[in-house]
């Protein structure tokens, strides 16, 4: 009997009921603009703000600090050239790493046309930035540090609060892509030295198209659009109100859970999986960290096979599943991130993501660690590589 | 983003394995790229008698695979080599633009495994050992 397993959270999570119940009403009861200074302004004005204080909490900021944006792509190219632009005078230096989300990484190679300076750091075979060389190419003109907090690839979480320590140090802003981590790791900016943060609410059982950027009180941007003035004027554009409160709920519900640690069930679930791959399947490779990792990933090359191949397979059985390999991307190439922690190209090409969710039961982990293993033996039957016998007929 | 019948030929391909005694085997492809297939014949009296493939590959390049080696199976020479990338995709109904290159790594893989064999049947009759085709290895 086939199950419907869901295991891609990295790339979107459905919308939590209660987010879409706290939404509804702002699409046709309380529809107001929030810019109005009558009734139905006023009410969609408060609801923003709450939303507001709402995702401030999460990360333990002031509201004042969060600017919404239509999501998390547009939060990075506002951190990135915001910055920048801000900054033009002091110096026209960029610093990032080989792993980032394309978000970052075409963002800083279009700055790199546009008469800016971009480094992009090396990562090691687990994907972490060195320290050491983040410090040697920090430069006079150096204006920000972009370095995501966890990738959503190999689920590598980086040293946050050494690279955001040195940047520090060095008078360098900071900024950190958390699409993957917020609402996932507890994030403290009264603690963490980060200076600009991006998030998105549909990675946290939020709707898509609302994103969020923390920006520290005292750093100044330049916006990207210009208009209405609103986001502090900063982010231009009648705000999205329904979407703002559905991220501040799915915020306060993130929250709840990593208070409750339920996060904890999450890993649990997370290291029975990768366990069991590693111990069921032969000539596989475990991408990223074995505990440095977001807590709901798990993330795999497995040679003599192609990804495609893999996830249609597990989809035809219910499973749904990610893979880096070049053919889920369209291009020739395998993924970036796969090459930059140096897996050859056609190890590269056998990479699969499994992301569980705060509903993944250990029934679904059961199904797949029976279903998986069965896929990768009938695929690499049909391989001509990796045969330790002949297969006469399949 | 694919037609039913490359689903279909890619959930149960047809002729999948090795020929041990093959007359004509041939490698087409690149690990690197992604795609590789292997193709296994039996040829009795300028026919193909049967035909067998191995791939690495995704969805695409399993369903073509599948779908060249029914197509060239029971046919001769002559005519398998006329079976065309285009015959191939139409076959399928279709493939995606950006795996059109998989119905070329299947016409290749048939003219690569027939050139195996005419070559090896012309050094038979010069007398030169056939030398068995090495495996690659990922």
């Amino acid at each position: 009997m086939n199950r419907s397993v869901y295991l891609d959270h990295s790339a979107t999570t459905p919308v939590d009921r209660r987010v879409l119940a706290a939404m509804t009403p702002y699409f046709s009861q309380d529809f107001g603009n929030p810019n109005s200074l009558h009734a139905w302004g006023r009410k969609a004005r408060e609801a923003v703000d709450e939303a507001r204080n709402k995702v401030a909490g999460l990360i333990n900021a002031d509201p004042a600090e969060i600017i919404f944006t239509g999501g998390g792509s547009e939060a990075d190219n506002l951190a990135i050239k915001g910055v920048v632009f801000a900054l033009k005078e002091k110096g026209r230096h960029i610093i990032t790493s080989a792993t980032e989300h394309h978000a970052v990484l075409y963002t800083c190679e279009w700055l790199g046309k546009e008469g800016f300076e971009v480094s992009v750091l090396p990562v090691d075979g687990e994907g972490f930035v060195k320290i050491d060389e983040l410090e040697r190419a920090i430069r006079p003109d150096t204006v920000l540090v972009t370095i995501h907090f966890a990738n959503n690839e190999i689920g590598t979480v980086q040293p946050i609060e050494e690279i955001g320590a040195l940047c520090r140090a060095r008078g360098v802003l900071f900024h950190t892509d958390a699409v993957q981590a917020a609402g996932h790791i507890p994030i403290d900016t009264k603690t963490l030295p980060i200076d600009l943060m991006t998030m998105a609410a549909h990675k946290m059982y939020g709707p898509k198209g609302v994103g969020a950027l923390y920006v520290r009180k005292g750093v100044k941007i330049e916006p990207l659009i210009h208009g209405g003035g609103q986001e502090r004027g900063l982010r231009s554009g009648t705000e999205n109100t329904a979407g703002m409160v559905g991220f501040g709920e799915a915020a306060a519900l993130a929250m709840e859970r990593l208070k409750k640690g339920e996060v904890d069930n999450e890993r649990r679930l997370r290291d029975r999986l990768i366990d069991g791959v590693l111990e069921r399947i032969d000539d596989v490779l475990l991408t990223g960290h074995r505990t440095k990792r977001l807590p709901f990933h798990a993330s795999f090359c497995f040679r003599y096979i192609e990804g495609e191949s893999l996830l249609l397979r597990l989809d035809a059985l219910g499973i749904g599943a990610s893979s880096g390999s070049a053919c889920t991307s369209g291009s020739l190439e395998p993924s970036h991130v796969l090459l930059a922690i140096g897996l050859p190209h056609e190890i590269a090409h056998g990479s699969l993501r499994l992301s569980l969710g705060k509903d993944t039961s250990d029934e679904d982990i059961d199904y797949t660690l029976e279903n998986l293993p069965k896929v990768v033996e009938s695929l690499r039957a049909m391989s001509p590589y990796g045969k330790k016998e002949v297969v006469r007929h399949v | 983003m694919y037609s039913e019948k490359v689903v279909e030929l890619f959930m149960n391909p047809k002729n999948v394995g090795r020929i041990e005694d093959a007359d004509g085997v041939g490698t087409v492809g690149n690990p690197v790229c992604g795609d590789v297939m292997k193709i296994y014949l039996k040829i009795e009296n300028g026919r193909i008698v049967d035909v067998k493939f191995e791939t690495f590959g995704c969805a695409a390049a399993i369903a073509t695979s599948s779908m060249v080696t029914e197509m060239v199976k029971g046919k001769t020479l002559e005519e398998a080599l006329k079976v065309s990338n285009k015959d191939v995709a139409q076959a399928l109904g279709g493939l995606p633009p950006h795996k059109l290159h998989c119905s070329l790594l299947a016409e290749e893989g048939i003219r690569a495994a027939i050139e195996d064999y005419l070559s090896k049947s012309k050094a038979n009759e010069t007398g030169v050992d056939n030398k068995k085709e090495s495996e690659v290895a990922v």
